[in-house]
């Protein structure tokens, strides 16, 4: 006999329900009501159409041919006005008595307002549905909003509104972002991240009184006296289970409706799934459970045995750029030992806590490719003494430091749940795709992974790569080269963390897939060990392009061309008289005044190199690195000397600087320049560091370049005098030196790790004395000039090892 | 019939390295790999005459300091996409002496 079934609410989770008895061609005869006026949609997708990413007919669920095809009646818009479950029926706001067989509640979550003095004014709004959604988006840019809360949600809103050009300012009671997902370093990073998309944080801020003007907010009062003005005022600061009908009725209710493992509330025929519902003492929030609680509730419907699990929950944030994931209980704790890593170059940081060598909780910041195996150890309680070494790094480094990307998928049990909305699993993808699912759409149809907060995208394409192998490409980040499925940053990190000191060992530790490397990697490979450990590591001349080998540049004929140095542009009648007699003898072809205040000597034959050499060296002179990925010129204007306009010793400056930071290795080259006034005749602000001498000191910019790319400089610090000025450059160089990938300029890797950070670890005075410690301990090895080297020790490799025209006369 | 002629020392070429050896007929390349295998070819890029000799060596492979050809020392193929051949000559390694084939090289010049 056809059941009659009532379902309160069109949310994700009766939503699902339906979904499931449907699937099950159950005998059920539905309607369906619900309080707002339409039907079922991803909740959980509000976000993205809020910060414009989705539309909301993108989000639909069930749209009317869906409800229409499986019968359903719709009384959307419509509440119910009471219920009696002696006569099992329901009265409809308009007076309508419907019976049932069954009845589901979905009644949801209220979003909680908190009762400050003026939460009833216009332009005060929750985050919870289509309405505030749209509210929100019809704001406007250059409006201004504040949002109470620092949790997922108000941050989400908060986001998706800075995406649209409004000025938005969160207000965060706790002292950091998301203090029940993540710990304060996570926090800071987030936060540092969302003051990036120009959205203001405030944290520890009690809000005391929300202003009204005409009975329209105007601003919110903080109780320090702080005035937020703002046309909007978002709450987000939580949600409480709406459970008002069921109590009505008489239901089994405290915090939310009491249902058992079969979803059954203290009525045997009301069920009840989703956020109104409380289950051994636990509220839900989240997607996951809900699908959990819908399919137990559709298969007690159908007379199967089903039963609902409390599981370990994990959390992501739907922000763009915003990469964190937090999973288990992440606390500080006697017999608790945490390990951490962090590179704040490339603004990650991953922590786990570990207790009885269990992993029993995880953040993660800035890349959560891993989260999942992690969240695995976390739920399956692995005994991870094993691993501890390289726990940090993620699977793809556990058993002998193999490195294929999807290593870290391979390596994934089937049981491994890969969508966490859906709880979908890796086998569930796996056996989707072996029955024809071949690409992401078609998995994501057949088994909803990645369907609902897509967060798992990237995860879910890489179980098709996994399974599928050559037949399936994902866009991948870029290794170093074929040797090796690292990326640059990936590697340097290795060396950093495993204290590699050696190419082989990299090679090794790294899984190289070939002998000794290629003319890519191995040139990268050299200049990350020696700038990491310069006393260990012996450069490997073999290792670098023939430039940097012979010191010289390899000109199209095979011939070289020779740049003595002239510290800060500035030479002698002396210095000129031995270029051109250098010139003469050596028959240089071309003599060219160079760019960077300089003269090339082009043509020179590479047998010819240390005699020339030697002749530069006796007037005087050394190499002038045209050829290195190192620091090549300091260019200069005359300042104070000569010029009327000059307001420091921009020429002595730029001797200074060029004799401290002389034959230092970079990830590419380095120019700098001074000029003595803003008039910046040294055209300072195009170079990778530049510095502009005002009456007040000396400011330094990086950042500049005049290359395939054109960009001026950003401004890093301004400094009173030179030696600051000195210490300042040779930080920034050094931490340069330290965290960019290998032929990045200074532009790039600023684009990358973000100027406030680099500013930020140069201001910091300790920081910035470190920084000047290990430039200089590196330049104990590295400033020398090596023509004079290659003059007195390997002049004769320059020549041919053996002389055969006698032989072959014969 | 093999004309051996000793060259030089093995350490006079460093590993992953390599030197020229002058002939009437212009410079040969003697390579040497990370694992001492010795090759010699012509110091001649296929693409634009790159000096191979200022390459860096990998495996059993030089790439050309000119435009990054990769180039294979046991055939003198040009690897990858490119196309082209540089011709190869027998050497030896002898109790840690480098020796080259004096018929080859004096074929270089009918060649």
């Amino acid at each position: 006999m056809t059941q009659k079934l009532i379902v309160i609410g069109a949310g994700m989770a009766t939503g699902r329900a339906l979904e499931h008895l449907f699937d099950a061609n159950a005998d059920v005869d539905v309607t369906l009501f619900n309080a707002e006026p339409r039907g079922n949609y991803n909740r959980i997708m509000l976000s993205p159409v809020l910060s414009g990413d989705k539309s909301y007919a993108e989000i639909v669920t069930h749209d009317d041919a869906w409800y229409a095809a499986n019968n359903v009646t719709c009384r959307f818009g419509e509440r119910i006005a009471s219920i009696d479950r002696a006569a099992k029926t329901v009265t409809a706001e308009n007076g309508d008595v419907l019976a049932y067989d069954k009845l589901i509640f979905g009644t949801g979550s209220n979003p909680f307002m908190i009762p400050l003095p003026g939460h009833d004014l216009e332009g005060v709004i929750a985050y919870r549905d289509l309405e505030d959604t749209q509210t929100m988006m019809d704001l406007g840019p250059d409006n201004t909003c504040v949002v109470i809360g620092g949790g997922l949600l108000g941050l989400e809103a908060a986001a998706g509104m800075a995406a649209r050009g409004v000025d938005v300012t969160v207000v965060h009671i706790m002292g950091h972002l998301m203090e029940r997902q993540l710990d304060e370093a996570a926090g800071y990073l987030l936060r540092k991240a969302l003051v990036d998309k120009g959205i203001t944080v405030k944290c520890s801020a009690n809000s005391k009184e929300i202003l009204g003007e005409n009975g329209r907010v105007k601003a919110l009062l903080l109780d320090d006296g702080t005035e937020l003005p703002c046309d909007l005022l978002v709450m987000a600061v939580g949600i409480r289970p709406n459970v008002k009908l069921a109590q009505d009725c008489g239901l089994a209710v405290s915090k939310g409706i009491h249902v058992d493992d079969q979803m059954v509330t203290s009525d045997a025929d009301i069920l009840a799934v989703g956020e109104c519902v409380e289950h051994d003492g636990a509220i839900f929030g989240l997607v996951a459970p809900l699908y959990d609680q819908a399919k137990v509730a559709a298969q007690t419907l159908l007379g199967e045995a089903g039963k609902f699990v409390q599981k370990e929950l994990s959390t992501k944030l739907k922000v763009t750029g915003c990469d964190l994931f937090s999973a288990g209980d992440f606390a500080d704790g006697e017999g608790r030992e945490d390990i951490v890593f962090r590179d704040p170059a490339r603004g990650v940081y991953r922590r786990l806590v570990l207790e009885n060598n269990i992993v029993i909780g995880a953040v993660m910041y800035g890349d959560t490719a891993d989260s999942n195996w992690f969240f695995g150890l976390i739920r399956d309680k692995t005994d991870i003494t094993d691993m501890r070494e390289t726990l940090i790094f993620g699977p793809a480094y556990q058993g002998g430091g193999a490195s294929d990307p999807l290593l870290a998928v391979a390596a994934l049990p089937r049981e491994a749940e890969i969508c966490g909305c859906n709880g979908i699993c890796k086998g569930q993808i796996e056996d989707a795709i072996a029955a024809g699912a071949t690409d992401l759409g078609a998995v994501r149809s057949v088994t909803k992974a990645s369907g609902s907060c897509g967060t798992c995208t990237g995860l879910v394409e890489q179980v098709l790569a996994v399974t599928l192998g050559d037949d399936f490409v994902i866009p991948a980040a870029a290794s170093i080269c074929g040797c090796t499925d690292m990326t640059h940053e990936d590697v340097r990190r290795m060396i950093k963390s495993q204290k590699l000191r050696s190419m082989p060992a990299v090679w090794q530790e790294c899984g190289w897939k070939t002998s000794c490397g290629c003319h890519v990697c191995r040139p990268a490979l050299n200049f990350y060990l020696l700038a990491d450990c310069p006393l260990e590591y012996q450069d490997d001349p073999q290792s670098r392009f023939i430039n940097e080998r012979k010191h010289a540049n390899i000109q199209k004929d095979g011939t070289f061309s020779v740049v003595p140095r002239m510290w800060g542009g500035i030479t002698t009648p002396d210095e000129l008289r031995a270029i051109a007699d250098a010139a003469d003898k050596y028959m240089v072809p071309t003599v060219k005044v160079t760019g960077g205040q300089r003269i090339d000597l082009l043509g020179v034959k590479g047998e010819d190199l240390p005699a020339i050499w030697k002749d530069l060296n006796d007037a005087g002179m050394v190499s002038g690195h045209a050829y290195s990925k190192g620091l090549r010129t300091v260019k200069t204007c005359v300042g104070t000397d000569h010029c009327r306009f000059g307001t420091q010793d921009s020429t002595g400056l730029g001797i200074k600087l060029e004799k401290t930071l002389w034959g230092s290795w970079t990830p590419h080259k380095l120019k700098l320049g001074v000029s003595g006034c803003p008039r910046n005749c040294a055209e300072a602000t195009c170079k990778d560091i530049g510095i502009v001498c005002v009456d007040s000191g000396y400011q330094i910019s990086i950042g500049g370049a005049a290359g395939m790319d054109v960009r001026e400089t950003e401004l890093l610090l301004q400094v009173p005098n030179e030696d600051e000025a000195i210490a300042v450059i040779k930080a920034v160089t050094q931490l340069y030196r330290e965290n960019a990938k290998y032929l990045d300029r200074i532009y790039k890797w600023m684009a990358k790790v973000g100027l406030d950070w680099i500013t930020e670890q140069v201001t910091d005075l300790n920081n910035r004395t470190a920084l000047v410690d290990r430039f200089e301990l590196s330049q104990s090895i590295y400033r020398r000039d090596p023509w004079a080297d290659h003059v007195t020790t390997k002049a004769a490799t320059y020549a041919p090892v053996a002389d055969l025209t006698l032989e072959a006369a014969e | 019939m093999s004309d051996w002629i000793d060259i030089a020392a093995l350490d006079d070429v460093p590993q992953r390295g390599a030197r020229l050896v002058k002939t009437v007929h212009g410079c040969v390349a003697v390579f040497r790999t990370g694992a001492d295998e010795v090759y010699a070819l012509d110091n001649a890029c296929p693409h634009k005459n790159g000096p191979l000799a200022e390459g860096i060596v990998h495996g059993s492979s030089v790439t050309c300091p000119l435009h990054n050809w990769v180039i294979s020392l046991e055939t003198g193929l040009v690897q990858g996409a490119d196309e082209g051949r540089v011709n190869t000559y027998p050497a030896r390694v002898e109790n840690g002496r480098i020796s080259l084939d004096a018929a080859f090289l004096r074929g270089r010049a009918v060649a």
